[in-house]
């Protein structure tokens, strides 16, 4: 316990000494030194209120629902490389951002690629809920497998089928995954639903801890496991396919997060909860900042950062299995 | 009165019988031992016992509630989960949790939805694991335990809760000399103590000193089921195990040899 706590209170630091960096860089920098006069004041207020800080509080958000989901997936599987994509969330959510997008709704009312694209994780997850529900792990780990194929077919499609270069350039872009030129609409409009899909996330904690001893045992411990799996999977796709919808695409928070503090909170899945969400947060905004210090133009996308990032990291855990295997 | 009863339970797996027409009914402070060779329907009738599994026919009631014929909501499983704990056969932890930490799993169907363990939780799983001989490895991480130590392990998460009713799959598989008659000298002392005991075993001479009434399976069917030495004779284990056994001395001296 004593462990964890301190585990918490370190990160808690990183984040705010993080997140005050990530208010203080960029351009204007010049300006936090002191505005001269009545117009800089205004400017600062403007870059801080405006563009700063929902970004901060988006990265904090997504970050959060991304390693909170992926610690709550991977305590229901067992299954240390489960994260939220595997479930057919994301891909749900970026296919339904990416209609939006091609038929050009998007560029007529911004808020309706964050709101298909929502209501895309939830066509997805509940694909997935029908054809794997009530048939234990496996089959809804497959039914995901199988749902995240249709979506992704379904992206591909409509990048095959742009309209014109300029859409297609759109929906790349979208689904590198990016918190830059984000406003508190977007914050307005996914929070509500990462944290009340966060909350049932963290209710989960007892169900997955009893799991640790297999499904038997755990419905023996008076687990009701059908009810369990119903709500990580209405949680994932709240938090995350909101998540995803207003910042497309971002990898490998969601599997890295849980992985770093797991030993240190004894490996239990229900304690690994709220330190994962800290550290996926920590993670998203570590790497928002690095795609603004990196001095790349155009700027580095964040989905393309986390994966640059994430992919040796997950050869490095497939190492270490295969090392603990033999 | 009557604390578990099944009637005329039957279970088929791909066309195959499991279980057939059995009827068994067991009281408070009853120890018994399911006997009988490998597939003979033990682990299942245990699992059908414990409200873990639906029989295709027949009827389960533990403590005055009917299992079977129905699915069980969330709030009858964490009834029925403060009532009886159940143990299957080789249980495993996923996680390298510590070992204070998995027994403490037991009391999962008593604890708040949120919160760390009160200080009369943790009273009670240092009992549990002093019980079981695992003071000294409280801290170790479960997946570094042997075989043995596992097995007692899992066996301090079922006696944690102070269970009703204990059904136990072979508790006793991999426990050394001194364990086993310590482990089976705790399931006597429950029973003793008026719960109900209900244990899967392989080692007969155990079940003949110790159990108070034996349950004796061979393919699905109950060939007998009564107090230890009136079932127990070479005659039943020879039908039982389709090898000539022995039957020798009486009472905690009684032994089984084949």
């Amino acid at each position: 316990m004593r462990r964890g706590t301190r585990l918490v209170m370190v990160m808690s630091a990183m984040l705010l000494v993080l997140a005050a960096a990530s208010l203080a860089t960029g351009r204007g920098g010049h300006l936090l030194s002191g505005p001269t006069d009545e117009a800089e004041a205004r400017l600062l207020r403007l870059i801080l209120w405006e563009l700063r800080l929902p970004r901060l509080v988006l990265a904090l958000l997504v970050g959060a629902a991304l390693g909170l989901s992926g610690a709550v997936l991977q305590g229901l599987t067992r299954n240390p490389l489960a994260e939220p994509g595997l479930l057919g969330v994301s891909s749900g959510a970026a296919l339904g951002a990416v209609i939006a997008i091609y038929t050009g709704l998007g560029f007529l009312w911004s808020l309706s690629i964050p709101l298909l694209g929502l209501a895309g994780a939830f066509g997805a997850t509940a694909l997935t809920l029908t054809l794997g529900g009530g048939g234990g792990v496996l089959v809804l780990i497959l039914a995901g497998a199988a749902v995240s194929g249709l979506m992704l077919a379904g992206t591909a499609l409509a990048l095959n089928l742009a309209p014109n270069p300029y859409a297609a350039y759109e929906i790349t872009q979208w689904m590198m995954g990016s918190l830059a030129d984000r406003s508190w609409h977007e914050v307005l409009l996914a929070a509500p639903f990462v944290l009340a899909g966060s909350a049932l996330l963290l209710s989960t904690g007892r169900g997955l801890d009893a799991l640790s001893l297999g499904e038997l045992q755990a419905t023996s411990l008076g687990v009701d496991l059908a009810r369990l799996r119903r709500r990580v999977l209405l949680g994932t796709a709240l938090a995350v396919g909101a998540a995803t919808a207003v910042t497309g695409a971002i990898g490998f928070i969601g599997l890295l997060a849980p992985h770093l503090v797991r030993a240190r909170v004894g490996h239990q899945p229900g304690r690994v909860l709220w330190p994962a969400a800290l550290c996926g947060a920590l993670l998203l905004l570590a790497a928002d900042l690095a795609t603004r210090v990196v001095p790349l133009q155009p700027e580095l996308k964040l989905g393309v950062l986390t994966a640059l990032v994430g992919t040796p990291f997950f050869l490095w855990l497939v190492w270490r299995m295969k090392r603990v295997a033999t | 009165m009557t604390l578990l009863a099944a009637v005329d339970l039957r279970v088929e797996r791909a066309g195959r019988v499991i279980l057939d027409g059995i009827g068994v009914a067991a009281q408070p402070g009853e120890f018994i031992a399911v006997i009988g060779p490998n597939g003979a329907g033990k682990s299942t009738l245990l699992r059908v016992l414990a409200g873990l599994q639906s029989p295709d026919r027949g009827g389960v009631t533990l403590g005055g509630k009917e299992l079977t014929g129905r699915t069980l909501s969330s709030e009858d499983l964490r009834q029925l989960a403060r009532l009886r704990a159940f143990l299957p056969q080789g249980a495993h932890c996923e996680w390298p949790i510590a070992v204070e930490r998995l027994v403490g799993l037991g009391l999962t169907p008593s604890l708040p939805a949120l919160g760390d363990f009160t200080l009369s939780d943790r009273a009670r799983i240092d009992a549990a694991l002093e019980a079981c001989d695992l003071s000294a490895q409280r801290q170790q991480p479960v997946t570094t335990l042997s075989g043995g130590e596992l097995a007692r392990a899992m066996l301090a998460r079922a006696l944690v809760g102070d269970p009703e009713v204990l059904m136990v799959d072979e508790p006793l598989a991999g426990l050394d000399p001194r364990h086993t008659q310590d482990a089976a000298r705790r399931l006597q002392l429950l029973a003793a103590g008026g719960k109900l005991v209900i244990a899967s075993v392989h080692d007969l001479t155990i079940a003949l000193r110790r159990a108070t009434r034996v349950w004796a399976l061979k393919e699905g069917r109950l060939l007998a089921d009564g107090p230890p030495p009136s079932v127990m004779t070479a005659e039943l284990l020879r039908e039982l195990f389709d090898l000539e056994a022995s039957v020798a001395g009486s009472g905690a001296r009684a032994y089984i040899d084949f």
